[in-house]
């Protein structure tokens, strides 16, 4: 991720379709500047994000993950958010306990209007992220297994 | 030497129960004693890891392990199993997903030994003795293998055939596992041996909506005997837990503790459970979200008891040395 010594963050966007991810092409179609640090995924409702995404992309070398949807009140499915406020809850209690910083994993709102407010959620968190830094996090389990060289090696001889 | 088929058992970083249960068979074990020739079984019978060391590439046919990974022993008995074995099982739920050892990777090595050998209540240590991995007596060094930071899955270590759930495997499960070895009629390799629904499935308590204004803790309720006991607000992990013990903890009022582990096609237990008992929250704003989940001590202990290391994240985060700056908390805003 960080190229020249300059670190940018790798940030996955969970967007529902019928706010957050319209917001995001405001800002696009309006052509805001925010930094380019956020890959997209567009999901139907903020109620449909499963935990497993979070913590994946996490696992998969994410620095952090932004979660962004509709206002409470204003769900397209009516409550699909107020599921979200109540999971994410849970979900950053137990990030907490396994260490992981708080700005890592944000939950956001943003309507379909609101294109500024997006662009600024974006560079915000970017901002944050920058100063915790990398995240890495399969770095907390380094390989400890000795034999695990040799046996690869016994492999190979085997297959000569 | 007989031909019957060569069986080998071992136990790695675990407390002994798969052990007994592979005993609870009853009856059935003369069964296994006569299908199978016991090569390799340290915990009931004389074997020293030469004599394996000495068996050919492959001359086991099955070896059932169980017990997770924490240190060189393990690993090494790990790597030299499986190459003498045909078929290798992780057995139980520490060497399919670390069970109570890999609680362990909440904390580390260091944290660790520091608790158990100086801090903990119970110890009494006036020589502040440490372990050391070798140690220099009048008659020769004394070595004790290398102790890791992080509890692995056997998978994590060795490619593994079968994996058997369960803290210990239920003596059905046993069964259905050794009749499908003896009859040759085995699933693809890599199967989870078991079955692959949850445990609600087989609990036969009434289920209802799940709306909870709080959670108990097990002493603080006695619980209706015919519902769902997370509808009463106590923890199960039934939701999110594979089936084959056919719901025992629940059955004696007591929440699933999720032994069984992820069910078929979950990556992460553990996120699973955040899933379903957050959705069970009767609450509206964050703040009433946050005083329900105050009811809800140590969440991440609850929803990853067994299977911790073979989670999406493992462990905990290892400290860095580096102090991580202070943000402040980053809340859903309305």
């Amino acid at each position: 991720m960080s190229q020249n010594g300059t670190f940018k963050p790798v940030l996955v966007g969970f967007l529902c379709n019928w706010c957050s991810y319209r917001a995001a092409d405001l800002a696009g179609t309006s052509r805001m500047g925010y930094p380019a640090t956020l890959r997209d995924i567009r999901i139907m409702c903020t109620g449909r994000l499963d935990p497993t995404f979070v913590l994946r992309a996490l696992q998969q070398g994410a620095d952090g993950v932004l979660v962004m949807g509709c206002h409470p009140g204003q769900c397209h499915y009516q409550e699909g958010n107020y599921k979200a406020i109540r999971r994410f809850a849970l979900l950053k209690r137990v990030l907490r306990q396994m260490g992981l910083e708080d700005a890592r994993v944000q939950l956001h709102w943003a309507s379909a209007a609101q294109g500024v407010l997006f662009a600024q959620t974006v560079a915000q968190m970017t901002e944050q992220i920058k100063a915790l830094g990398p995240l890495d996090w399969p770095r907390h389990w380094p390989d400890e297994d000795p034999f695990a060289r040799i046996a690869l090696a016994m492999q190979e001889d085997a297959h000569e | 030497m007989s031909d019957k088929p060569k069986l080998a058992q071992y136990w790695a970083s675990s407390c002994g129960g798969c052990e007994i249960a592979v005993l609870g068979l009853h009856e059935k074990i003369l069964d296994v004693a006569g299908a199978f020739e016991i090569v390799f079984w340290p915990c009931v019978m004389d074997f020293k890891y030469a004599d394996v060391e000495a068996m050919a590439d492959g001359a086991i046919d099955v070896c059932l392990f169980n017990g997770a990974i924490r240190n060189d022993e393990n690993a090494h008995l790990a790597h030299l199993l499986r190459r003498k074995s045909k078929v290798l099982v992780a057995f139980g739920a520490c060497a399919y997903g670390g069970s109570m050892p890999g609680l362990a990777n909440f904390t580390d090595r260091e944290a660790m030994f520091d608790w158990i050998y100086f801090h903990s209540p119970s110890t009494e240590n006036p020589g502040n003795v440490r372990p050391e991995m070798r140690t220099t007596m009048p008659e020769g060094d004394l070595r004790l293998p290398r102790f890791w930071n992080t509890v692995k899955t056997l998978e994590q270590i060795v490619p593994v055939d079968y994996f058997l759930p369960g803290c210990p495997p239920e003596a059905g499960s046993i069964e259905i596992a050794i009749n499908a070895i003896v009859s040759g009629q085995l699933p693809p390799p890599g199967s989870v041996i078991g079955s692959d629904t949850t445990v609600c499935d087989e609990c036969p308590r009434e289920k209802l909506n799940k709306k909870v204004k709080r959670f108990y803790r097990p002493h603080e309720i006695i619980p209706d005997p015919n519902i769902c006991l997370l509808d009463q607000g106590l923890f199960c992990a039934g939701i999110a837990t594979r089936a084959g013990c056919n719901a025992r903890c629940p059955q004696v009022d007591l929440g699933c503790r999720g032994c069984y582990g992820p069910n078929e096609g979950v990556y992460d237990q553990g996120a699973k459970l955040i899933a379903g008992i957050g959705s069970m929250i009767d609450a509206d704003t964050v703040e009433e979200v946050e005083a329900i989940l105050d009811t809800l001590p140590d969440p991440a202990g609850y929803f990853y008891r067994f299977h911790l290391p073979q989670s999406l994240l493992r462990r905990k985060a290892l400290g860095n040395g580096k102090k991580q700056p202070k943000t402040e908390p980053v809340a859903a805003t309305r």
